[in-house]
């Protein structure tokens, strides 16, 4: 018998706009001991099955309206609610995403850990604590009993995610559901919450439903994998077996559309060139596989083969260098607080990027990438150093002499919801800029401009007049690359710009980017956090960490030849997820 | 803390003198004095009731000796009430204003919070829908309509309490009964608003996640975050409401704060004026300081900042 069994299982939103199929007849199952990795895009269902399965759906939109679940045999789905909870927490634990939004921030972490015992359990707070503490100490905290009389603003992200590891295993739980708990840290944190995970299943005997968006992840962890897409599992099985072979079309187009340290395209395949979906007003969605995707792939092997031999590089004139640049800011402080702390967000940085080409800067969050791209452009003030831009110095620069400048740097945010005014037509936003810096004679002409540029980034002229809200993010992403291109500029700075993508959205917006620049010899700072998507990108790639570039070389031979430790250390903790790595664990656990 | 508080308490000392310069100055460029009444006095009796009251001196020296004074704690004597010092007129009055405050208060509290937390927990519901409405009504309504309302149905029809004054312990029920009915409908909105912002938190799913019956999940998770907007709205609140409504008090007939308030501006009764704009702004600026001290305990991000 397995320990959990989804048969069926059908649950739907239904709301003003019409009926969502957010799970549309799933069946899977978890055996005991079991590490199964559901894979899939926002909104492919994932997380409204584990949802669905604890009853923590918000009912109405959502309902459930059919299926069973079944938990060491008994079902699960319409079970009295107080009969759910017992088992909720006690025997089938859940960790989320975000840990910062998921702990309750006026509650120390102690006390939100030691919370499902005493619920669950009928035993003293004191007993309840220290098996708590227990349980920190267990998922890596150090120095657990004083460190869990914290707030959990007072913890690190991935102090965060052990303190909810260990929240959600405290009970000694059959089950555990994990819903993209990596998602939001850096590479280094990810892999040793992955490891945690993997040594909880052996010690405590859990077996784990994983959910995330990435395949590497799931290469990492997963003995078994179900892929989902727009509510229906396209394939489920062995691990191996799905990357060595995937039949479905959706499958196949995540394995390719995903970059990797190997890949070979100049052009990423997408999802769209394996499938072709159709979805009818009530809902019903049908999925194709494209006739036409071979010779698809084959010409996209084409532009890659015909891609322009590397050029002399020594022969490019340099468009941007940074002298010891620095950016220090004052923390704390006040009339009655401590004494002002200075941190050096950026501690002594020289950077050269030549003509057409693209400087990648990787780091992990807090190492002050995000700040030395916006030093560049002047929208944060430097403390020290030079910017030269085409050998005029922009940090003694003000008022009209900066402008002219600013119509020849853009930058891309990492954030297309947060970066485009929602009370702006696209239209409004796009002219902007061209108004600013006088380009286009009159209205009509700005207009003519705006439909070019649509056009550009793949978008209709049919969008001119909608807002930001009504586009998906790949499309709000491609409209600020619009934006960015109005006023015509050289040299862009793609500041983690796509980060908060699925991986066939950023594979678009990823093959946009590299194809303007091919047209418009376009010069790129493209700053990430994503080893793999940096060396995709990249000509050359400058590591930072803690305000300083720790290593610098051409992509290529950074990538294959490490010289720095900390490089050698991001780079061993990206899930590679190909198939010559998987087989490589599973010989090893074996 | 401690530290915290005593910084906070310091900082108030520039606030109060530079309220008590303005107010000073502008009282003394308002046309019309203290002894212009509709009858002139004689110029010779008005020349030597300014000089009493050391009216005749410049400007800047008496306000120099109002500030000597007001450090030794001294208000100064009324212009008006012959023979009231203006600390005496404030002690007499403010404990009026402070009861009916307080009795509005708790009003406004039993009545607003329940109602708030309910309608967010039963959103889109009639226990939503129905304490909203007569919440919306109670925000729309002055209290100068309400309360003769009240007037009219408990002491005209009802004969339950008497329509004015401040002599027996039932008169505080229909005042308080105004004032609080309008906060206690501010209240429960505030409480719904945030109630409902926090509920929606991906915390309180990680709470259910954990199994914790309904009850505790409100209790223990939301009502904190819920309630940390109602807890700065209470600040200035309980300041107006403890020193007295001008309103209320003119229509019940009660010797409160808010009378003497808005009477002494229009006598021009100057150190009145002083008095009570000090002691107002000492209570807004002790109330807000309770209020971050409130916010601190419930918010721990808030201590650390």
């Amino acid at each position: 018998m397995s320990l959990i069994n989804i048969q069926n299982l059908k649950t739907y939103f239904h709301t003003r706009a019409g009926t969502t199929r957010a799970v549309d007849d799933i069946s899977f199952s978890l055996e005991k001991g079991e590490i199964v990795g559901v894979v899939g895009e926002s909104g492919s269902g994932k997380s409204v099955t584990c949802h669905s399965i604890l009853g923590l759906l918000p009912q109405p939109p959502a309902k459930i309206e059919g299926g069973s679940v079944t938990f060491n045999g008994s079902e699960l789905i319409g079970l009295d609610p107080p009969l759910l909870r017992a088992i909720r927490g006690k025997q089938i634990s859940m960790i989320f995403q975000d840990p910062m939004s998921c702990l309750n921030p006026y509650l120390r972490i102690l006390d939100q850990v030691a919370e499902p015992i005493l619920v669950h359990e009928d035993v003293t707070q004191e007993d309840a604590e220290r098996r708590a503490i227990k349980m920190l100490e267990k998922v890596g905290i150090r120095d657990a009993a004083s460190r869990a009389n914290s707030y959990p603003h007072e913890f690190s992200g991935g102090m965060r995610q052990r303190a909810m590891i260990a929240m959600a295993l405290v009970t000694n739980p059959d089950v555990l559901f994990a819903d993209e708990p990596t998602t939001a840290l850096d590479v280094t944190v990810q892999a040793r919450i992955l490891k945690i995970l993997r040594d909880m299943r052996g010690e405590l005997d859990v077996s784990v439903l994983f959910i995330t968006h990435d395949l590497g992840v799931v290469a990492e962890v997963a003995d078994r994998v179900v892929v989902m897409y727009q509510g229906k599992i396209v394939e489920q099985g062995n691990l191996v077996e799905i990357f060595k072979n995937p039949s479905h079309p959706y499958v196949k187009g995540l394995l390719a559309c995903r970059p990797t340290f190997e890949t070979k395209y100049r052009i990423l395949p997408t999802v769209e060139d394996f499938l072709e979906s159709e979805t009818t007003p009530d809902g019903v969605v049908t999925i194709r596989e494209r006739p036409d995707s071979a010779e698809r792939l084959a010409s996209l092997e084409k532009v890659t083969a015909a891609s322009p031999p590397p050029t002399n590089v020594e022969d490019l004139a340099i468009l941007l260098k940074t002298d010891n640049l620095q950016v220090h800011f004052h923390s704390g402080g006040g009339f009655f607080g401590k004494p002002r702390e200075v941190v050096k967000a950026v501690d002594g940085v020289s950077l050269r990027i030549q003509r057409g080409q693209t400087l990648g800067l990787v780091g992990e969050s807090g190492c002050g990438k995000t700040t030395i791209g916006r030093a560049i452009l002047r929208l944060v003030h430097p403390t020290g150093g030079r910017v030269m831009y085409d050998d005029t110095e922009l940090t003694s620069l003000g008022g009209k002499d900066l402008l002219s400048y600013r119509k020849r740097m853009q930058i891309i945010f990492q954030d297309p919801y947060a970066s485009l005014n929602p009370r702006m037509t696209i239209e409004q936003a796009l002219i902007e800029p061209m108004t600013v810096h006088g380009l286009g004679a009159n209205r009509s002409e700005r207009r003519d401009r705006v439909v070019a540029l649509l056009e550009e980034v793949g978008l209709s002229p049919t969008h001119l007049l909608r807002y930001p809200h009504e586009f998906s993010g790949g499309q709000r992403q491609r409209l600020c690359v619009a934006r960015a291109l109005a006023v015509e500029p050289e040299f862009i700075v793609c500041d983690e710009c796509v980060s908060a993508m699925d991986v066939s959205v950023q594979a678009q917006v990823l093959n946009l980017l590299r194809d303007l620049q091919d047209r418009r010899g376009l010069t790129y700072l493209f700053i990430s956090h994503d080893l793999s998507v940096v060396k995709f990108m990249s000509d050359e790639v400058s590591v930072m960490k803690e305000g300083r570039i720790v290593e610098h070389d051409r992509a290529e031979a950074l990538y294959h030849n490490p010289q720095e430790a900390y490089t050698q250390e991001l780079l061993e903790a990206v899930p590679q997820g190909d198939l010559e790595a998987l087989q490589k664990r599973f010989r090893d656990n074996a | 803390m401690a530290k915290f508080i005593l910084g906070r308490i310091l900082q108030a000392i520039p606030t109060l003198l530079v309220i008590a310069t303005l107010t000073f100055f502008m009282t003394r460029m308002a046309p019309g004095g203290p002894f212009d009444g509709e009858k002139p006095i004689p110029e010779e009796i008005k020349e030597r009731i300014e000089a009493h009251y050391g009216l005749n001196e410049p400007l800047h020296e008496q306000f120099l000796l109002y500030l000597s004074n007001l450090l030794q704690g001294d208000l100064g004597p009324s212009f008006k009430y012959i023979g009231w010092e203006v600390s005496e007129l404030i002690a007499q009055a403010f404990p009026v204003s402070a009861q009916l405050g307080l009795c509005s208060l708790a009003i406004a509290l039993t009545l607003g919070l329940p109602a708030g937390i309910v309608a967010a927990l039963r959103k889109n519901s009639p226990w939503d829908y129905v304490p909203m409405s007569i919440a919306m009504i109670g925000i729309c309504l002055p209290t100068f309509v309400l309360g003769p309302a009240l007037i009219l149905l408990f002491s005209s029809k009802l004969g339950w309490f008497s329509p004015m004054g401040w002599y027996s312990i039932s008169d505080i029920v229909l005042p308080s009964l105004t004032l609080g009915l309008f906060y206690a409908a501010y209240i429960a909105r505030l409480t719904r608003a945030g109630m409902l912002e926090t509920l929606n938190q991906d915390y309180i799913r990680t709470a259910r996640a954990k199994g914790a019956p309904p009850s505790q999940v409100v209790t223990k998770h939301a009502l904190r975050g819920g309630l940390l907007p109602v807890v700065t709205f209470l600040g200035p609140a309980f300041a107006g409401l403890i020193s007295g409504s001008f309103i209320i008090e003119s229509i019940f007939f009660i010797p409160g704060l808010g009378r003497f308030f808005v009477t002494a501006a229009f006598n021009r009764d100057y150190t009145m004026v002083l008095g009570t704009v000090l002691f107002y702004a000492t209570l807004i600026i002790l109330l807000n300081l309770l209020v971050d001290v409130i916010q601190a305990a419930l918010d721990p991000k808030a201590r650390t900042q």
